[in-house]
This record gives structure tokens, C-alpha cells and sequence, in this order.
């Protein structure tokens, strides 16, 4: 792997993820390549429904690694996202072992001599066996490695960002009661965000940034036919033309990839050998998610139609 | 190629992308596994390793284009420079072949930079130029007025002295050399000025965006010329997203030390009511609720258009807006300024109530008679204006009757302190009710009475 000539890696990157269903850019191809090659996480930004996710499980299935998720929220903390002490568990044993301690603890005559039989014991009760990892560290503890999505970071709060820091720069994490728990292999980071709130510099610092906009026409025709492989290609370069042209509007939420996939399948579940404004009035709705929204293009319809088959000629 | 790397992060920082050391050196270690060969997939990996917004991002990929698009040009130049002059040898070889032999003595006697141009090898100047401009530190150059100095300077590093003996000399001895290497000396002053515009444009950008913008900050606002108002508005929006990031953080603070016995009995339901779990009680924070009462009589009307941009693009910040406006009457304009882009909306504002001369009293009147409700024990009122009235009655108990009303109310006067009190400002009297009153002419003053207003509310 190393000595294969970087331009020739990336490609390899791009027809691996391709072969999963995720037509990536090359930009996007170099990030997850970089990423591999100097160990950092990726940053992911962009708006909604570009597919952010979608590369994290792209690259889940190329590498034939586990992926765990972590999807954040307002309040996520550590119990949540890092590991709890499984205190029902602790509770039960305790009350199993009473008589186990009894037998310990009884023959000592005072109080001091009790308390040091029970040293001896050293931390039974916070140890391994008693802490639940959630997502962040079951990351750290797969022995093959694995592809750790944390979504939508800038859900949470500020001081979650601070908590990922350690993770993010060496891959490891500190359990006071246990000590320092590093990475058996290094997972693959791959955090998303929408640019909801600004990220912290320090959480920047540490991540490969990467912007993910809306791709272009050639690219999402590739995009809509690997994923929707029975449309035509006509009308396939008819509605990607046509979302190019709906994108130029001013909107409140301009349709994003996963909206030219579902109104793909849509189209052709419909059976549309080609757009008309009757078919696009109707199955407007899956591509614009606002009333104001869809009041606001109804009228350009068919110009953008039109544009859009001519365009074709062209291309 | 690892020192011109070094110098396109000073390029970066130029361009305003803060490239700190760390990043360098993961740049570095990118690079290191990219390799050199492909420069669009260096481009990619600088740009994702150094910037860290869509906004850097840009700037970054523009300061790339420029940094590195440079050295090719100048070849594809000298190519076609070469192709000319073999043309002009061709054409002057009849009468060269013979006199060259005769004409490679002279040269023999003269500084090597006259020698390098003599033999048009614009390779090696090239490669001068660039290293001269080296020890020039051409990277250290901030203003478009030290343009100058870095020219001649790079020119004295080329060793432009030794040049002008040897013209000196070559005039007596040969004029038809000494013509050429004049007109060789041009080409090279234009060359050494192309580069220094280069580099200024490379590595002064930000520098000469931060003195604009300095000086924009600290312009009076009531005085500033058309073409700078779109600068102006591009400002206050970078003062609203300074705002925003400072306060719109920090809504919860927990309160230790008092536990929340409902919220811990609750949580630890799941253990008997061991308490395992502690919950405490946290104190919320109210959000700024501003009532902005502005002046747009024609003194006024600009820093009241700048001032309303503002408050109303601190949305996450600031929970509710109520603004209105007035000159000799008063209205609420804040569906207009939510609902219309800011030229539009100040347009029909100023269309409703601007251009006319300011009444103090009959405003507040009409405040007192329709939203004297929307105060609450919890607003801050923002009063904008110069309190000029025109002589008429100011009606400074209606403003009583809103301090009373409200949280705080504060008075932002355009005017300087001097001319509060003189003439028909009504200054003075206004004040005596207000929590504060300070002077706001510029855009700085404007970042600060506001940043004030929001900060108490933390």
C-alpha cells in the first residue's frame, strides 16, 4: 500500500466506495484516503441529505468493518456517549455476596482490621466487568478496528465537544476508576455536522475538514444511477437537469441528493419515460418539503423543463 | 519544493486562514504521503488539512491557484520569449554570425546578472528574481505603498549596482551591447514590479482587509459614502456573528449546591429510591427581550438602519424583537424587517415615516397609546435617536412611564457628548430617566452598546 503512487490509491479509494453504492468526488476520495494514510478523523459539513452519513457506511462495508453510531443530541454526556458503571449490576452482587463478605469481614475483631481485609479485596466492584461502554468506547476496544460515526456533532453541547478532544487526537480515553483505555486499532473517525452552531477550533483543529455541497450534473447522474439503476437514461439527465435548475430558486430547503434518489425511485415506480408538467406538479412534494417552497417553483415549472431537455441536447 | 510549501502557509495566513503550527505540520505529513506530482490532489490535501470552514475553504483555494499558477506562467512566457528571440536571431544571424565572435569578449568583463541577461536565459532570471525576492523577504510586505521599496530592493539583491558600472562602461565601449542590455533592464524592472504585485496580492490581503475594516469601524455611521455602505452592512453582520457566537452559549447554569429532590427521587425510581443519581436545580437564563425605538429622521437614519440590521440579525441571541420606528409619528416596523431583505426593507420604512422632521413628544404618544403593553418587567428598551424635537414638547413623562415599565431602558444618541443640552436637544432632560446613555456613532460604539444590553442578561 505504500508504495503505491498516492493518485492510483485514491483511485482505488473511489472504485471501493463505488462498488458499495457511493459515487464519491474526488475531494471526498483524497479525504478518506488522507484520513487512512495520517490517522486523522474527518470532519464532514454540508447541507442535509448530501449523503454525510452515507460515506461513513460506504466506507463501513468497503473496509468490511463494523461501524458504531453515535448520534448526538442536546444533553448527550459522557454516561451516554463514553461509559457508565452498571449500578443495578453492582447493587445485585453486593447483595449476592453478603454472606461471601460476612465470611471475609468475620474474622476480624475491629473495625480497622475490617476495612483492610476489604483493601485486600482491592476494586472488585469497579472493574472491567462492570462498566457498560457505549459508542465511543466500544470503538476503542474492537479488535479489528471500525468506522466510528459520530452525527451531527453540532447538536450537542459545547462541553460534549471538549469530552470527544482525547478521543479524536490519540485514540483513547480516561476511566478514572480504571486508567487510560487506548485503541487497540485505531477507528476510523468520521464526524458530520450542519453547520447548526460553529464547532469549537480545538475540535477543528484536530479533523480533517471536509466540505460536502451539492455535486454536479455528471456527478449526481452517476449518483441517481447507481443507486436507482431501472430509470432511463434520458429522463435521467432530464431530472437531474431539472433539480439543478429548481436549486438556482431561492428556497427555504433546496433539495439535496436524497431527495433526486427518492424522486428517482418515485418516477419510476410511476413509469415516466419522460418529465411533463403534469408528473412533476404531481410528485413535487417528495422533492420540496415546504408549501412556501413548492407555491415558489410551481409557476417555473415548465420553463425549467424546458431548459432542462435542452440542456440535454447539449451535453 | 519543502521551502515553497513553508511559503504558501505564510501565503495562507495572508489570506486569512490561520494556519497555526500543528496544522502545518499535519499539512506537512499530508503532503508527505500525496507527494508533489499531482497538483490538483495537493490542492485538495492542503485545502483539507488547513481550512476549516467552506469560507477558508475558498480563500485558501484561490490563494493556492495564485501561489502556484505563478511559476508556470512565467515559463510558458520565456517559452514564447525564447521562440521570439530565436526569431530575432534568426532574422540578425547573418550579420550576428560574424560579429560574435567579437562580441563574447566584452562580456566577458562584465557582473554576472548583465551576463545572464545578455544571454536571455529567462529560466535563470526567473530563478533570480525568485531567490532575490527571498532575501528581500518579500513575504514580510503588508501595504500597496511599499511597493517600491521592495522592488529596488530585490533589485539591489540582483545586483543592480555591478549592472549600472557595466552600462556606464559598455556606453563608451559598445553602445550597440549596451542598448541591448538597457532594454533588458526594463524587461527586468517589470518583471521585479509583476513580482512584488504578486506578493502583495498574496501575502497583504488580509493585513490591508483588516486596516479597511478598522477604519470602517470607526467611521461615523451618520456620514458614511454610498459605495461603503455595503461594506458597512457586510461589517455589521460580522459584528452580529461575533455577538451571536459570545452570548448564545451558556443558557443553563447549573446552580450547585441546591438538590432538585423531585427530579433526584424520580431518576432513581429504578433503585428503590436510592439516591445514586443526584439531579441539582439548575437556573435558567431569560433571553434579552428588546423593544428598539429608533429615529429615522434624516440625521439619524442611517445608524438607525445599521442598528436595526443588527438587532435583527441576532435571532439565536435575542429572543424577541419589537422595533419601531418614527420621525413625526411613530409605527412598528418589525414585520417589515423580517420579512424583506435590509435594502428593501429600509426603503419602505423610510417610505412610511422617514423625511420628516422629528417629533419627540407626538411619538411617544403614539408609542404610550398602542404598545405600551408589549413591556414587560424583562425588556430592555433601546431608544436611537438624537433627541432633537425641534422645539417642541418632548413629553419626557411618557418616557418616565416606560422606565418604570420596563427592565432597563437605554438611550443610544448618535451625537456626540458636547452637543447633548445645546440647541433644541432635549438631551438632558430624556437622560434623567434613563438606566444608560451613551454616545453610538460608529460601528465599534454600536458592537458595544449592544454587547452591553445582551451581556446583562447572562
Amino acid at each position: 500500500m505504500a508504495e503505491q503512487k498516492p493518485s492510483t490509491a485514491i483511485e482505488a479509494v473511489e472504485s471501493g466506495l463505488a462498488a458499495q453504492g457511493y459515487i464519491a468526488s474526488r475531494q471526498i476520495a483524497t479525504a478518506v484516503y488522507l484520513s487512512q494514510q495520517i490517522e486523522k478523523p474527518i470532519l464532514v459539513e454540508g447541507p442535509a441529505g448530501v449523503g454525510k452519513t452515507e460515506l461513513a457506511k460506504a466506507i463501513a462495508a468497503w473496509r468490511g468493518m463494523k461501524m458504531i453510531r453515535l448520534q448526538c443530541y442536546e444533553g448527550l454526556d459522557e454516561a451516554k456517549a463514553l461509559y457508565e458503571w452498571k449500578y443495578a449490576k453492582q447493587l445485585l452482587y453486593t447483595q449476592i455476596l453478603k454472606d461471601k463478605l460476612g465470611e471475609v469481614l468475620g474474622g476480624a475483631q475491629t473495625l480497622h482490621a475490617a476495612l483492610s481485609r476489604l483493601h485486600d479485596f482491592g476494586d472488585v466492584f469497579f472493574s472491567k466487568e462492570f462498566v457498560e461502554p457505549r459508542p465511543l468506547l466500544q470503538a476503542l476496544e474492537q479488535p479489528g478496528g471500525c468506522v466510528l460515526l459520530i452525527d451531527e456533532i453540532d447538536k450537542s453541547d459545547a462541553e460534549f465537544e471538549s469530552l470527544l478532544l482525547e478521543i479524536l487526537s490519540d485514540f483513547q480515553v480516561t476511566i478514572p476508576e480504571l486508567g487510560t483505555v487506548s485503541a487497540v486499532t485505531p477507528p476510523t473517525v468520521i464526524l458530520t455536522s450542519n453547520s447548526e452552531r460553529d464547532l469549537g477550533d480545538a475540535l477543528k483543529r484536530r479533523c480533517l475538514h471536509l466540505h460536502i455541497g451539492f455535486p454536479e450534473q455528471r456527478l449526481e447522474e452517476r449518483i441517481v444511477e447507481s443507486r436507482v439503476p431501472g430509470i432511463s437514461q434520458t429522463l435521467r439527465r432530464q431530472m437531474v437537469g431539472f433539480i439543478h435548475e429548481i436549486r438556482s430558486l431561492d428556497l427555504k430547503k433546496l433539495p439535496s441528493v436524497s431527495e433526486t434518489i427518492d424522486w428517482a425511485r418515485v418516477l419510476v415506480l410511476l413509469q415516466a419515460s419522460e418529465l411533463d408538467t403534469e408528473i412533476v406538479k404531481d410528485t413535487l412534494n417528495v422533492l420540496l418539503k415546504y408549501e412556501a417552497d413548492i407555491e415558489a417553483a410551481s409557476p417555473q415549472i415548465t420553463t425549467f423543463i424546458a431548459k432542462a431537455a435542452r440542456s440535454n441536447v447539449f451535453g | 519544493m519543502r521551502e515553497n510549501i513553508h511559503r504558501f502557509f505564510r501565503a495562507a495566513r495572508g489570506a486569512g486562514v490561520h494556519v497555526s503550527p500543528a496544522e502545518s505540520i499535519d499539512a506537512m505529513r499530508a503532503v508527505a504521503q500525496v507527494g508533489l506530482s499531482d497538483r490538483t490532489i495537493l490542492r485538495d490535501a492542503l485545502l483539507l488539512t488547513l481550512a476549516k470552514s467552506q469560507d477558508e475553504k475558498l480563500a485558501l483555494g484561490d490563494c493556492f491557484d495564485l501561489f502556484f499558477s505563478q511559476p508556470e506562467l512565467r515559463q510558458d512566457q520565456s517559452e514564447s520569449d525564447t521562440h521570439d528571440c530565436s526569431h530575432d536571431a534568426d532574422q540578425s544571424s547573418p550579420s550576428g554570425a560574424s560579429s560574435e565572435a567579437g562580441e563574447s569578449q566584452p562580456s566577458e568583463g562584465l557582473g554576472p546578472l548583465a551576463q545572464m541577461l545578455l544571454s536571455q536565459d529567462r529560466n535563470a532570471v526567473a530563478a533570480a528574481i525568485a531567490s532575490a525576492a527571498g532575501t528581500a523577504s518579500l513575504s514580510d510586505i503588508r501595504y500597496s505603498t511599499q511597493r517600491g521599496i521592495f522592488s529596488s530592493r530585490i533589485l539591489d539583491a540582483m545586483g543592480l549596482q555591478r549592472l549600472r558600472d557595466d552600462l556606464d562602461e559598455l556606453t563608451a565601449t559598445n553602445p550597440a551591447l549596451a542598448e541591448r542590455l538597457r532594454d533588458a533592464l526594463d524587461a527586468l524592472r517589470e518583471a521585479v514590479r509583476d513580482t512584488v504585485s504578486q506578493g502583495l496580492a498574496l501575502y497583504a490581503r488580509e493585513e490591508a482587509e483588516n486596516l479597511r475594516n478598522d477604519i470602517l469601524r470607526n467611521a461615523p455611521l451618520a456620514r458614511i459614502e454610498r459605495r461603503q455602505v455595503a461594506e458597512m452592512r457586510a461589517l455589521i453582520r460580522q459584528i452580529a456573528r461575533r455577538l451571536r457566537e459570545r452570548y448564545s452559549k451558556t443558557r443553563k447554569r447549573q446552580r450547585r449546591g441546591h438538590l432538585d429532590v423531585r427530579r433526584t427521587i424520580r431518576r432513581n425510581a429504578a433503585w428503590g429510591g436510592v439516591p445514586f443519581l443526584t439531579a441539582w436545580k439548575r437556573k435558567h437564563r431569560d433571553r434579552p427581550r428588546i423593544v428598539a425605538i429608533c429615529d429615522v429622521s434624516g440625521s439619524v437614519a442611517q445608524v438607525s438602519d445599521f442598528f436595526l440590521l443588527l438587532i435583527h440579525s441576532l435571532h439565536e441571541v435575542v429572543d424577541d424583537v419589537h422595533s419601531f420606528a418614527f420621525s413625526s409619528h411613530l409605527i412598528e416596523v418589525s414585520e417589515i424587517l423580517e420579512k424583506k431583505s435590509p435594502e428593501e426593507a429600509m426603503a419602505e420604512i423610510m417610505s412610511k415615516v422617514g423625511f420628516g422632521s422629528s417629533d419627540y413628544g407626538s411619538s411617544l404618544v403614539d408609542f404610550e397609546k398602542d404598545f405600551m403593553s408589549t413591556l414587560t418587567p424583562r425588556t430592555t428598551v433601546i431608544v436611537l435617536g438624537d433627541a432633537r424635537s425641534n422645539n417642541l414638547d418632548p413629553r419626557a413623562d411618557i418616557l418616565r412611564r416606560i422606565s418604570e415599565r420596563s427592565k432597563r431602558l437605554v438611550w443610544l444618541n448618535p451625537e456626540g457628548r458636547l452637543a447633548w443640552g445645546f440647541g433644541d436637544s432635549e438631551m438632558p432632560r430624556y437622560a434623567t430617566f434613563c438606566s444608560v446613555v451613551r454616545q453610538c456613532a460608529t460601528a465599534q460604539q454600536l458592537e458595544r452598546a449592544v454587547s452591553d444590553i445582551v451581556a446583562t442578561y447572562q
